[in-house]
């Protein structure tokens, strides 16, 4: 067994002592600090990243609520608008009512007014037509002619009588 | 003829650049020959494949950069904070006997750590470094690591015997695992080839066994060197945190 050949025991852990040192010296000075670093810089670049995107996310948040308050507001803002206009109008609405209420009993009152007078003057007239048209009946029937007086109180007393009591 | 065919051929030294320093023998063998390589492919692995400033790595620098966190992870799973500062000793090896272990399964190629005296060597300076690291850290409440907390006192000088025994076997098993294991699959696969020739046209058969075996072969290289890395990891984090 080769293995066991005490002679080619010495160079063998020699060799293996050299080239041992070599490898753990190129290991620990040059290849591990190496890799660590570029380890240790991607996995900054990667915490880097995920922080700006975490405080892009959080600006992106805040831009959300204030456009919601915007909006909120907006809302608020019309809607008051809206009732403002709203009372706005019904009181004008209101006070048109009025002056044209107003107006118009003013012209209901002078029209009454006209129709009274229109209804004295016709009465009046009445009254002077009957009495001409009884003092000529009376002439035409008699041939005399009455006083004006007498006529005028039979008109006046017969015309005060209502109509459905002449009828009788 | 014989020597040819003789399944242990492949693990005889040879003396390329005869050596001397003094009575010592320091010749330049094949097995340097392959530690040197192992050196050169893991450093070319480690240290050339690995473009600093690259944010994305290509396929050669993943292979590193998952070394390299495979290792960290052991480290800081079994030994913790403290486990830090052996990083690079860890490291490095893992990758020597890794890649002792993969430039062995190359055809004609040599495995170095098919010796015991390379393994033994390795297991003994684990050992001697554990131990140094556990008188420092502790002092004399390190002889307490040989009798675990909670013993009954009337069992205690049988605990302690088991307890140092354990402690002192620990370089040759951790270096007769190593050895033996990849002895015993080279020799499997030089046995097997040997059938392959004189079975003529039903040397498909032990073809097929060889296919399998050198499988096997490929994941024993791999686990051997982990188990002796995560061994070396258990020992430290012994010598630091005791039991």
């Amino acid at each position: 067994m080769p293995q066991l050949d005490v002679s080619a025991f010495s160079p063998q852990i020699i060799w293996l002592i050299i080239t041992f040192v070599i490898l753990y010296a190129l290991m620990a000075k040059v290849a591990l600090p190496r890799i660590g670093n570029i380890l240790e810089q991607r996995q900054a670049r990667i915490d880097d990243n995920l922080d700006a995107a975490q405080s892009l996310r959080r600006e992106s948040n805040t831009d959300a609520e204030s456009y919601d308050q915007a909006i909120a507001g907006a809302r608020e803002n019309a809607r008051l608008t809206i009732q403002k206009t709203i009372k706005e109008i019904s009181v004008e609405t209101a006070h048109h009512q009025e002056e044209l209420s107003v107006r118009l009993s003013g012209e209901l009152k002078s029209a009454e007014d006209l129709i009274t007078d229109a209804k004295a003057a016709a009465t009046k007239s009445i009254h002077e037509s009957a009495a001409s048209i009884t003092s000529e009946a009376i002439k035409i029937l008699i041939g005399e002619k009455p006083t004006e007086n007498a006529i005028k109180n039979a008109v006046s007393s017969a015309l005060s009588v209502p109509t459905g009591e002449i009828k009788k | 003829m014989a020597d040819a065919h003789n399944p242990l051929e492949q693990f005889v030294i040879q003396t390329w650049i005869p050596i001397k320093i003094g009575d010592l023998d320091a010749s330049f063998t094949n097995s340097s020959a392959f530690m040197l390589l192992t050196v050169v492919c893991a450093s070319a692995l480690m240290v050339l494949a690995v473009r600093p400033r690259s944010g994305v790595p290509g396929r050669w620098q993943l292979l590193a950069e998952l070394s390299y966190q495979f290792i960290a992870k052991m480290v800081s799973d079994n030994i913790g904070k403290e486990g830090r500062a052996y990083f690079p000793l860890i490291f490095s090896i893992f990758m020597f006997v890794l890649f002792g272990n993969l430039i062995g399964m190359v055809p004609y190629s040599f495995t170095f750590t098919s010796h015991i005296a390379v393994t033994l060597t390795m297991a003994v300076a684990i050992f001697l470094m554990v131990t140094v690291i556990a008188f420092v850290k502790h002092g004399f409440k390190f002889f307490s690591f040989f009798l675990p907390a909670g013993v009954p006192i009337v069992l205690s000088p049988l605990m302690i015997v088991i307890e140092v025994i354990s402690y002192f076997t620990r370089p040759f098993s951790l270096s007769v695992r190593l050895f033996a294991n990849m002895m015993a699959g080279h020799t499997l696969l030089k046995v097997i080839g040997g059938f392959v020739i004189p079975l003529g046209i039903f040397g498909v058969v032990p073809v097929a066994g060889l296919v399998a075996v050198i499988g096997l072969e490929f994941l024993i290289a791999f686990l051997q060197a982990y188990i002796f890395t995560i061994l070396t990891c258990i020992y430290i984090n012994d010598a630091i945190h005791l039991h």
